[in-house]
């Protein structure tokens, strides 16, 4: 099984509006939106639900007042200032650590498991798609990735796929990293801006740091091209594989606006060509065809 | 007064409206870059950092000597942070939340704490303008308690400005709970107006007075301003597209520098929001 993740340290490089189009042009296999907390891949996608299922996270501190002596031990454990002084917890700053519910001499503290979110497998015109939903102000989004991305593994098994495209979140912390660690390798979308390779290089540093595979695509390239050639110097001094160029083009907002991705909106323009050399050098990198074998399946057959 | 800048969706223009309200403002501000996974600020703040520190959290060091293996400290771990195996105990610190439960229940007081570098935290200033950001160490998973101890570093004095991260979900609210205002950054695409309908939900969790900045007002399906009037969201500066703004954006330039048409804008911008924090019908613009 080889799994593409797609990520970018900052947001709105384009790694949704790309994830899609690679969706036009890959075969046989699972898509993943891993951006759980701010996901559009579906806006694309228009997935009909086929499974639903509740994500149970973690579980919240509830004081019972009728049997609260009021004795202050929990606020006193409580490290994260989540007990105000008329023993309410604030289920914001509550950390799900269980501290005051273990401790508390009377057991007047429930912990409740919380719905955090659900999560979808879904058909749509590419082939089936594992997402997710958290909810609003919700915490383990690290997890809920991991569940996803292994029920985008084993629908992949169940259907005979051997690839799996994963759209993943902005950023470095718990979600990318749930995202990363087991990935064949990691397509940083970057812009050539001051903010585009501050945050692609902690992104590099990430991926090196779980050693996995990184690749580049500069996109919106010819906003800056002294800024895109610092991008792709620093690409190859850090011995990550450059995919491409692609253009600042306003086909990417309006096939966005119907629900389309760049392929099916009708328009040609060059950017089509681009993500495709871009998409090949992907799928045909060593990385992703570690035995120099490119078609496994015909291989074995 | 604390203006938090927020949008849902990442890469909307949130440092852009946070530094340049700030240069606007000059003096009387302090900007924290609460967005510790990627912090941006300092690209075009461009602040003299004075001092940088490194933010540690807690996690168990057990003694050995003392430890009897009865497990209670992996009982009450709810993060899998500890784990006894025979007579060995098991410390796994990147899963540790820092709760201290196990230091409380452990009966030999065999647990001492030592610390995880979550990251770093720079101090630094530019005419006058306070700058803070938060950077988080490469490799840590939870950014909300580094975002915290950024803002306990805050200047109550001050007008204090933060640049928030992306998405809905914990390190988003620990950059949002406890602000005055919540200035929402968007665009008008699909992308921007359901990501901005999940952080508006984030911020009537919190019952937070919030408004909108559109940017890139121009492109895209319209469908923004719509939403934000059946809302009662105000909008309050819209930024057209402008190649021009895009290139001193990827110069890390400032706009209010480059442009100085601008820097009025965003003063004003500030005037609304200082109206509509202080003002009754304000607050229950977003408090549904």
């Amino acid at each position: 099984m080889r799994e593409i993740v797609i990520i970018s340290g900052k947001g709105g490089t384009g790694k949704t509006s790309l994830t899609a189009a690679f969706a036009s042009l890959a075969e046989n296999f699972v898509l993943c939106d891993a951006d759980v907390d701010a996901a559009d891949l579906h806006l694309l996608m228009q997935p009909a639900t086929r499974h639903r299922s509740d994500f149970m996270g973690g579980s919240k501190a509830v004081i019972n007042s009728a049997l609260c002596t009021g004795c202050g031990t929990c606020i006193e454990l409580c490290r994260f200032g989540g007990i105000n002084d008329r023993f309410q917890v604030d289920a914001i700053r509550c950390e799900g650590c269980g501290v005051c519910v273990d401790l508390c001499p009377v057991q007047a503290i429930d912990f409740q498991v919380q719905r955090c979110g659900e999560w979808f497998i879904s058909d749509t015109r590419f082939g089936p798609m594992v997402h997710a939903r958290l909810g609003i102000a919700e915490e383990n989004s690290g997890k809920l990735v991991s569940l996803i991305r292994k029920e985008s593994r084993q629908l992949a098994e169940e259907r005979g796929h051997d690839l799996i495209i994963t759209d993943g979140p902005p950023g470095i912390g718990c979600p990318v990293i749930a995202s990363v660690g087991g990935a064949t390798v990691l397509v940083i979308i970057t812009e050539p801006t001051v903010s585009g390779i501050h945050d692609m290089e902690r992104v590099v540093d990430l991926a090196s740091h779980f050693k996995v595979t990184g690749m580049v695509c500069v996109n919106k390239f010819d906003l800056n091209l002294e800024m895109t050639e610092a991008i792709e110097q620093l690409a190859r001094k850090r011995n990550v594989a450059l995919l491409g160029r692609v253009p600042f083009d306003p086909v990417f907002t309006r096939s966005m606006v119907e629900g389309k991705n760049i392929f099916e909106y009708g328009e040609q323009t060059a950017t089509q060509e681009q993500v495709r050399v871009i998409w090949k050098k992907i799928i045909r990198s060593p990385s992703m065809n570690p035995l120099g074998i490119v078609d496994f399946k015909a291989t074995i057959q | 007064m604390i203006i938090s800048v927020a949008s849902g969706k990442g890469g909307t223009g949130k440092t852009t409206v946070a530094t340049n309200m700030a240069l606007a403002l000059g003096e009387k501000v302090e900007l924290l870059d609460c967005d510790v996974e990627e912090p941006n600020a300092h690209l075009f703040l461009k602040p003299q950092i004075t001092r940088t520190e490194k933010v540690e959290t807690p996690i168990p060091l057990i003694d050995l000597e003392k430890c009897t293996a009865c497990r209670k400290c992996s009982d009450i771990c709810r993060f899998n942070a500890i784990a006894v195996v025979g007579k060995k105990v098991l410390v796994f610190p990147e899963l540790c939340h820092s709760c201290g439960g196990c230091m409380v229940v452990c009966p030999e007081k065999a647990i001492v704490e030592t610390g995880r570098e979550l990251g770093t935290i720079s101090y630094g200033h530019r005419n006058g303008i306070r700058f803070i950001n938060g950077r988080l160490r490469v490799g840590e998973a939870m950014s909300p308690p580094l975002i915290r101890k950024v803002r306990a570093a805050a200047d109550p004095e001050r007008v204090t400005i933060i640049d928030a991260p992306p998405g809905t979900s914990c390190p988003v609210i620990a950059a949002m709970n406890g602000a005055d205002f919540i200035l929402m950054v968007t665009e008008p695409t699909p992308f921007g107006l359901h990501d901005l309908r999940l952080a508006v939900g984030a911020v009537r969790v919190l019952g937070i007075p919030c408004g909108l900045v559109v940017n890139r007002s121009d492109i895209g399906d319209q469908k923004v301003f719509a939403y934000a009037e059946s809302e009662g969201l105000p909008i309050l500066m819209t930024i057209p597209f402008d190649r021009r703004i895009a290139e001193i954006y990827s110069r890390g330039k400032a706009i209010v520098e480059e442009m100085p048409e601008w820097k009025e804008r965003f003063v004003d911008l500030y005037r609304k929001i200082e109206a509509l924090a202080t003002s009754r019908s304000g607050a229950s613009q977003c408090v549904k």
